[in-house]
Parts: structure tokens; sequence; C-alpha cells
């Protein structure tokens, strides 16, 4: 099955239905979400989250002896929140910064939720088979009841940041302020970690537990470079969340079943780097493009006031000169004289140039201009 | 003194880990005041504010704004923090973050409408900066910043203003538009508490203020507490500050 052939058949396919449509809700609301991790620099938060989900599953697996998904999440939703709170108890009670917390959080239940699935693969039951699949994930396992309960938290997280969305600003922006505007952040701090928490737990079956925390943090990363506005952000990261879901899907279920995961994952780079260079207010390439051309600029305009100089010392602005004049000042080269013609700001004849009055208005406003800014 | 008591701290105790950071301090600030809290780094001079404010939590001591306790008076309460402690790459616009001065008027859920908006252009207006209104806030230089933080305080239309180090990596211009704000606070009656670095302008700029080094070393006007001897209290036997007039 080919690529086109997958888009053709969405709309005939139950399976493939299900699957598209379930991972483009992950898409967004871990995109909408994200963009409150990265915007509070908790950007590994995730990590640490996603990773500690993981004995959660396993141990749900191993009461319930059943590979009921609902079951599992669960699991992986207390396992992460206690992760969580283990993080956050370790940065107030002890003098460790939050990185080392996280980092120990990260490898310790990770590799308690690796022992335990070791454990289980060498039981004689013939149920566990697949569970590994909660590591990277695989989106063809969805089915319509996972994307209902998707839908159903993207609707319930959607509508509580409607509701909060002046709260989660302020509180992201400025936590102290807004506590002293009589706000309980502690509340807020709740409800905005518990919902990451939430779509961390309801990608693991997608996206697996190793890379969950890219779907996180990309899509916002992303988003970030194109606006400077908070909502556009978080509108654009859930936007770019979908297309990356819907588009890794694809890809992995047509290749051969590859682990969605890391495709996803890929796609949602893809998105990253794009944005990173082509996004014109932060891109690296139009801001090298506006450096460049400020630079030539500046360097006209001093060669322009180096003219001006000169041509004040008459009482005529227009008098002409001699351009061998020109040749013991820095900068000025051929090309510098004719770009200076093509402003308008010198005329030029023969060997002689002259200073035009918008050329001498230019010169003379050149610093009031600038301080107009400020 | 005739003079209504604004702020009033009694036994305020606060410490971080086991080290006091602040130790047993009373202190009285009459209404109408534009005070300094003077005192060597880690004197604990934004700590006492963040205590007063409710945002650390103090080991022992209570603050009561006029007459009752700090909670009920929020609203009498604005607050400028130091301009380092947020970050200024965060997706917004100066006219937004001055609005968000008018959020705890509103409440919960409730979101700003014409009104709150009319409120904060005034106060962009009234800090010069009503041509940056929809500026990118880190595209402001830092004194903008500065003055965009005290229009969002200005918009709060509070009887208490507390600031950490408004002066701080400012340019003069702006240090001048700042403490020229701060003296007009002070004409309408309000009371205005500073944490403050540069001694040398604090009989310019000041009437009141307050010595402090985990202790408090002393409160009252300037013209009569601001002198070597409080000074060497302070910060330590070898300071000489040069207290002209």
């Amino acid at each position: 099955m080919t690529i086109t052939e997958y888009f053709q058949l969405l709309f005939t396919d139950y399976t493939l239905r299900t699957i598209t449509l379930g991972t483009a809700v992950l898409g967004a609301i871990c995109g909408m979400l994200g963009s409150f991790a990265v915007l509070r620099k908790q950007s590994l938060l995730g990590d640490a989250i996603s990773h500690a989900a993981l004995p959660g599953i396993a141990i749900a697996f191993l009461i319930t002896g059943a590979k009921d998904t609902n079951v599992l999440l669960l699991g992986a939703l207390i396992s992460g929140l206690i992760g969580t709170f283990w993080i956050k108890g370790m940065t107030t009670k002890t003098h460790l910064k939050s990185d080392t917390a996280l980092g120990l959080v990260l490898s310790l239940f990770f590799g308690f939720g690796m022992l335990l699935l070791t454990y289980i693969q060498k039981q004689p039951n013939a149920n566990q088979a697949g569970l590994d699949k909660y590591l990277f994930g695989q989106a063809a396992t969805l089915v319509v009841s996972d994307v209902w309960l998707m839908t159903f938290v993207t609707g319930l997280a959607l509508i509580i940041l409607l509701l909060f969305w002046k709260e989660f600003k302020l509180m992201l922006f400025d936590a102290d302020y807004t506590k002293t505007l009589g706000f309980n952040t502690r509340f807020i701090d709740i409800t905005i970690t518990f919902f990451i928490v939430l779509a961390i737990v309801l990608g693991l079956q997608t996206v697996g537990v190793v890379l969950m925390s890219a779907m996180l943090l990309a899509p916002a990363a992303a988003a970030r470079q194109w606006t400077n506005k908070l909502s556009v952000m978080v509108f654009l990261a859930a936007v770019f969340g979908a297309f990356s879901g819907v588009f890794g899907t694809a890809i992995s279920a047509t290749q051969n079943n590859l682990s969605t995961g890391p495709v996803i994952v890929l796609v949602a780079s893809v998105f990253v780097a794009f944005s990173f260079i082509f996004s014109p207010g932060r891109g690296i390439l139009f801001r090298q493009l506006r450096f460049r051309k400020n630079r030539r600029e500046l360097e006209l305009k001093k060669t322009l006031q180096m003219m001006f100089g000169i041509a004040k010392t008459h009482e005529n602005v227009s008098h002409p000169h001699s351009i061998k004049i020109l040749n013991n000042f820095q900068g000025f080269t051929k090309k510098t004289i004719r770009e200076i013609e093509e402003k308008k700001w010198i005329t030029i004849t023969g060997q002689e140039w002259a200073l035009t009055q918008k050329g001498f208005d230019e010169a003379e406003n050149m610093f009031n201009k600038s301080s107009d800014d400020e | 003194m005739n003079q209504k008591i604004a702020i009033q701290v009694d036994d305020l105790t606060v410490a971080y880990n086991y080290k006091p950071v602040l130790w047993d301090i009373d202190l009285i600030v009459p209404e109408g005041v534009l005070m300094a809290i003077v005192g060597p780094n880690g004197a604990g001079k934004s700590t006492l504010i963040k205590s007063i404010l409710g945002i650390i939590d103090p080991i022992a001591g209570s603050v009561t704004i006029y007459d009752k306790p700090y909670a009920k008076q929020r609203k009498l309460v604005a607050y400028v923090p130091q301009k380092g402690s947020v970050d200024w790459d965060f997706p917004t616009t100066a006219i937004d973050v001055v609005m968000m001065g008018t959020y705890g008027s509103l409440g919960w859920i409730k979101r700003p409408g014409a009104k709150e908006k009319k409120a904060s252009l005034e106060a962009l207006e009234k800090v010069g900066m009503l041509a940056f209104k929809n500026r990118q806030i880190s595209q402001l230089s830092g004194g903008q910043q500065q003055r965009v933080f005290l229009a969002r305080a200005l918009v709060q239309n509070a009887s208490i203003y507390f600031m950490d180090e408004p002066f701080q990596g400012v340019d003069a211009t702006t240090e001048i538009a700042i403490i020229n704000i701060l003296k007009e606070l002070r004409k309408a009656g309000k009371t205005v508490v500073v944490v403050h670095h540069d001694l040398q302008t604090v009989p310019e700029y000041f009437d009141w203020v307050t010595f402090l080094n985990v202790k408090k070393i002393a409160t009252g006007p300037v013209k009569d507490i601001f002198n070597d001897d409080n000074l060497t209290k302070t910060y330590g036997i070898n300071y000489k500050v040069a207290v002209s007039k």
C-alpha cells in the first residue's frame, strides 16, 4: 500500500479512519498542552512523566492479567502522577535542581518498568505479547473506544483551557504576580500539570513511552516560531501536532507497520526544522537575510555620511566633487557608489558625484530617525 | 503622628532551610510615604516584600494592611516584581502585559473588556509607552520593560505599591520617569515601598527609609535616620558613604 492509496482508503476503510482520527486528535491535544509545557520551561517534565508511566502499565497488567487498554492506561496515569509528585517533592524539599530530579525519576521509573516488562515476558502466559508496543507505540492497535476517550479528554481540556485562559496565561508569564492578585496558583498549576500528564498517558499506546515527550514539545517549538501571540501559538501547535499524527501514522502503516512513535516524531521534527529555518520573524534564513541587508544599508549610510561631511563644506550641498577624494575612506567601493546612486542620494556625472537634496536629508536625519523608535 | 498606618508587620520571621533570612521584623509604614528598603545583598529585602505579599510563607509573624489581614486587602495592594523574574520572550505584547493588572479585580474566568483595555492604555500612556502598545515584549529595551511592569501595577489602581528594584538596569531617562511617577503616587496619597540599591539617591527620592539586614536596623523619616550610624550598622564597619545635606 502506498501513501496515496492509504489516503484514498481513508474514506472507505473503517480501521484506517479510526487510526487516523485518533492520531489527529492525539496530536492536537499534545500540541495544545505542549505549548504550556514549553512556556513553563518544563519541556523535560513530559519526558520524565512518560517514562514514569511504564511501570504503571506493567503493574496494571500483572494485577488484572488482561491487556485492556483503559486499565493499562489507568495504571500509566497513576504511576505518571506519582512520578510527577516525586519530581515536585524532590525539587521543593531537597537542594536538588529540577533537571536532577527529572533525570532521577525518569531513569528510576523506566528502569523499574523495564524490569517488570522482562519479568512479564518470562511468564508462561501467552497473553503478555504486545505489551512492549507501549515502548515505541503502535497506532494500528487503536480502536474506536480509544478514539472516543481521546476526543472526550481533548474536549474537556479545551473547555478548561477556554474557561481559565486568562489565569493560565497569567500564571505562565508571572507566577508570583498571579499569587498577589489573589488567584490560587496551586490550583492552576495542578490543573495544567494534570492535563499534561493525561495527554501523555493517552499518547502512550500510539507514540510510546520513549518518544512521547517529543509529541508535546515539537509542535509547540515549531508553533512558537511563527507567532508572538499565545493563542495563535497554542492553535498552531495543535494543528502541527494533528498533521504530524496523521502523516506519521500514514507512513508507518504503509511501510511494513513501522513503529508509529518514531515516525510521528520524525514528521514533527520536519515541522520544527522547517519552522526554525523558514518562519519569517524568528527563522534563521530571514534573520540572516535581514542581518545582511541591514549591514549593507549601514555600510551605504556610512559612505553617505562621509559624502555629507564633504558636501557640508560647500554652500551648495549639490556641488559636485571628484570621486577620487573618496578613495581614502574605508568602505568605499565602486559598487557602493552605484548603489547610493540607485537610492537617489547622489547623482554621478563623469568622474564626479553630487549629493542630492534627498541624500542630504537622509544623512542629516539618520540619527534622529533611529531615536524616534526608542 | 496622626497619619493612618498603611502596613503593619509583626514578628515576621522567614527562613530558607535552616538559615533565617528575616528575623523578627516589626515594621510600621504610615500612609502616604515613599519608602526605600535598603540593605546589603542577602539582607532579605526582596524576601520582606514577598512575604508581606504572601508569595513566601513566613515561619512566624503577621501582616496587616489598613488593620486587616493582607488576604482580605489584596485589592489595595499592587506589586512590581524584579524585571528579571519573568521570561521576556513570552509570546505576548506590551498592552497584554499591562492588562494583566486588571485580572485581579476581574476575578476568576471573567475576561477583560473595553473598560479594562482603556485603563491599560491610560497606564501605558502614563509611563510613556503608548507608542509601543503592540510591541512584542522581547523587543522592548530593559527600561521599557520596567515601564511596562510599572504600568501593569498602575492599572491595579491600588493604595499601596510594592516595587522590587525598579531602577535596576535602567537608564537615567527611565529612572527619572519612574521616580516622577512614584512621587505622583505619593502626592495622590498612596504608599509606595521600594527595594532600593543606590544609597546616593535615597535622600533625593524618598522620604521614608527602612534599614534591613536580616533584622530590622531602623525605620523612619529619611531626614532623621539616614545617617552614618545606621548605614554602618546595616552594611558593616567599613562602609562609608558621603551623606550630603
